[in-house]
């Protein structure tokens, strides 16, 4: 009976094997003048406009693009490079750099961009380029920017007394009382506990790097880091920005317009948002103002999108064409068009429409002064620690230090693979 | 079952290949992994991946999160499955009632929760939800109560969940209980109605014995379903506020597809396994001891 059993059961098993490998040979990828490119969300949508004139221009290459979800994208991208099925040419959010760096995915692109005439580093924002730098070698090629900065109601502002946005902390917080006196029942700041960004930018700020020894362990018991949280929990604690989430269940954009608050930290994609959505009367009662620092002007968080060619591509020269392409000026500013993303190069801004923007050019400002966060494949995990270590602060249940000892210790067993990995390498 | 032919086995061959390959294989495999500790390093180079033996457990057992996620999980169930199952019970018995109008169509309306879309319905649920605008906070309002922030305040989100899940599930539990309530003989009630039983008593003492077997299944199923809470905290909070909805799975998931780490997560889905399998198996003795008495 057994015996019947296990016959049968080879026989199947027989069967997937050969299902298998046939699903196996159609997956394979040879074709080196045709580019997979694989981009996300919007900028998924819209690439495909840009594709026809480079088909024009580069006779023989074809272009295949791919568009993923972006809540979908990090997995699937882990599932094809495990099953061995990359693209040649990827769109990756610079924060998932090292991570594919970590996992030997990526072409280094050093001496394509030292051979290229398109693209010139001296031209990029220098925070972001420098997210694409791992442990001394270059794996990306930024495509486009996201910083946070202040958006505000400049007509409310104006009501509080002042004329021109804050560029110190002191300024800030001095408007935010000024706010608090003032105009009763309006929030001073808004600054969303869903993301990490606008603490990590604050952190950015300080000349203390968020981990130490090369990354191996957390760095959040330095004076900086406790400077930075402490002036962000202040604004809650001190009521100028309220704690719950309910801004973001309800509509941001609307309570904006209605003047619920009057500072919002927030990203690009909002100047096309506020633009669309306010009631034209509204038009000219915001703008928006580059981040305050400690003292004077500070950073911010260097965020945004970096072109990758993958290391297992058939098609690595059309892809660098492609990317060149892609990183064109021109091209940039069409992009910039059809899509509001920022483009990562100076030249790009020079001309219309990027240079009257009058909302842009704080953002342009800004990206003189943006800071890489970490390069370690931990990095999300490590941020998304530092959020909800802030969420609890915020909410009275932890005091500064005790915070920064838990997201130390969160910090230093999330990097305890990291430490094995770099000793095993390093060992002989 | 000793005395099946050979033949029976053949029958039933290709049904438990696919089982073996599609389910046994995989759970073995899964087990394997939660004594290593996979992750991103060691899907770049085997040489990375560390055999841990029990670490993941004990790791697990010492993250406080882990224990806020499995203290969430059980506040889910020991709230909701109640809920549920009266909930489910109460329409049953409206909709039964021979005073009941419309029968069909308020089956039917009852029933269409269940049948749409989660993350659709979880998008007017945060709009009737919402602190400023939300529909509850309105009616609350009309009887003097201040707003509450439902999904923002870390005390009420659980509760917030709870509602819109038993919302969402009720209407299957109360068709299985209304084909129940159908099969039950008239002439029980009669003879109770003739003896002189309040329809209190007739509830007790006819309609909960006949449906105990029914009841019984459909606590397991719920029991077992609402320990895999992951979709409602998915759609409606991602976990927040202050990972006051994190459940187990949701937990899982996070570790193992949002930071893959595989091996940790495998851990969490066995720990999560052996709890539903305990609290079923106690479910299952009850329920054949009560039926049995």
């Amino acid at each position: 009976m057994l015996r019947g059993w296990l016959r049968a059961g080879s026989r199947w098993l027989l069967l997937a094997a050969l299902v298998g490998a046939v699903a196996g040979c159609s997956a394979r990828h040879d074709d080196p003048n045709v580019v997979r490119f694989w981009a996300m969300g919007r900028e998924g949508e819209v690439v495909a406009a840009l594709v026809p004139e480079f088909e024009r221009t580069h006779p023989g290459i074809r272009v295949d693009v791919q568009q993923l979800p972006w809540s979908a994208a990090h997995e699937k991208l882990l599932t094809a490079f495990a099953g061995g099925s990359t693209p040649d040419l990827c769109q990756l959010g610079n924060t998932w750099v090292p991570e594919f760096v970590a996992l030997h995915a990526l072409e280094p692109l050093d001496a394509s961009v030292a051979a290229s005439s398109t693209i010139q580093p001296a031209d990029y924002f220098g925070g972001i380029w420098q997210t694409n730098r791992v442990d001394g070698a270059l794996f990306g090629v930024p495509w486009y920017v996201d910083t946070r900065l202040l958006f505000y109601r400049s007509d409310l502002l104006a009501e509080a007394g002042y004329t021109t946005p804050p560029r110190s902390w002191t300024e800030w917080t001095a408007m935010l009382d000024a706010i608090k006196q003032r105009l009763p029942g309006r929030y001073g700041i808004v600054l969303p506990v869903n993301e990490f960004e606008p603490l990590v930018a604050l952190a950015l700020q300080q000349d203390d790097p968020l981990l130490r020894d090369g990354g191996r362990f957390g760095n959040f018991r330095s004076g900086g880091f406790a400077r930075a949280l402490r002036f962000y929990a202040g604004m809650f604690a001190a009521g100028y920005a309220p704690a719950t989430r309910d801004a973001d269940v309800s509509n941001i954009w609307n309570e904006f317009g209605r003047g619920h608050f009057v500072f919002y930290v927030s990203g690009p994609w909002n100047i096309g948002e506020l633009s669309r959505r306010l009631p034209k009367d509204l038009e000219d009662s915001w703008a928006t103002a580059p981040l305050p620092g400690p003292s004077g002007p500070g950073a911010s968080i260097a965020g945004g999108s970096s072109l990758v060619v993958f290391h297992a591509s058939r098609a690595k020269r059309a892809a660098w064409q492609l990317l060149e392409y892609l990183s064109q000026p021109d091209v940039q500013r069409r992009f910039h068009a059809l899509t509001g993303d920022l483009p990562p190069r100076r030249s790009a801004w020079r001309d219309a429409p990027l240079a009257d923007d009058v909302h842009a050019r704080a953002f342009r400002e800004q990206l003189e002064r943006v800071e890489a966060t970490p390069r370690v494949p931990e990095w999300e995990r490590i941020a998304n620690e530092i959020r909800l270590v802030a969420e609890r602060v915020v909410h009275g249940e932890l005091t500064i230090e005790q915070a920064q000892q838990a997201l130390d210790a969160r910090t230093d067993r999330i990097l305890e693979k990291r430490r094995a990995v770099l000793a095993r390498a390093s060992a002989p | 079952m000793s005395r099946a032919s050979p033949a029976a086995w053949w029958f039933v061959a290709p049904a438990l290949v696919v089982i073996a390959v599609f389910f046994v294989l995989p759970v073995l495999a899964g087990l394997a992994l939660s004594f290593t500790d996979f992750d991103l390093y060691a899907l770049a180079d085997v040489g990375n991946l560390r055999l841990v033996g029990l670490r993941n457990y004990l790791r697990l057992l010492q993250d406080p999160l882990f224990w806020q996620a499995l203290g969430n999980t059980f506040y889910f169930v020991v709230v909701g499955v109640p809920l549920s199952i009266g909930a489910s019970l109460g329409a049953a018995l409206l909709l039964h009632s021979p005073l009941a109008r419309f029968k069909g169509f308020f089956r039917t309306a009852l029933f269409t929760p269940v049948v749409t879309t989660l993350v659709a319905v979880a998008v007017i649920w945060r709009y009737l939800l919402s602190t400023r605008y939300g529909m509850l906070n309105y009616v609350l309002a009309a009887v003097g109560i201040p707003p509450v922030d439902w999904l923002g305040d870390p005390h009420w989100a659980m509760p917030a969940i709870i509602l819109f899940a038993v919302w969402k599930s009720f209407g299957y539990n109360m068709v299985i209980l209304l084909a129940g309530l159908t099969s039950i003989p008239q002439d029980l009630y009669e003879a109770a109605r003739v003896d002189g039983a309040s329809a209190a008593s007739r509830f007790r003492h006819v309609t909960l014995p006949m449906l105990g077997p029914i009841l019984a299944m459909v606590a397991i199923l719920t029991i077992a379903g609402y320990f895999q809470l992951f979709a409602e905290p998915y759609v409606m909070t991602q976990g927040g506020p202050l990972q006051s909805t994190v459940s187990v799975l949701y937990f899982m998931y996070e570790e193992g597809f949002k930071w893959w780490n595989l091996g940790s997560a495998s851990a969490v889905a066995f720990l999560l396994f052996l709890l539903i399998f305990a609290v079923t198996a106690v479910q299952a003795r009850l329920a054949r001891r009560s039926v049995a008495a």
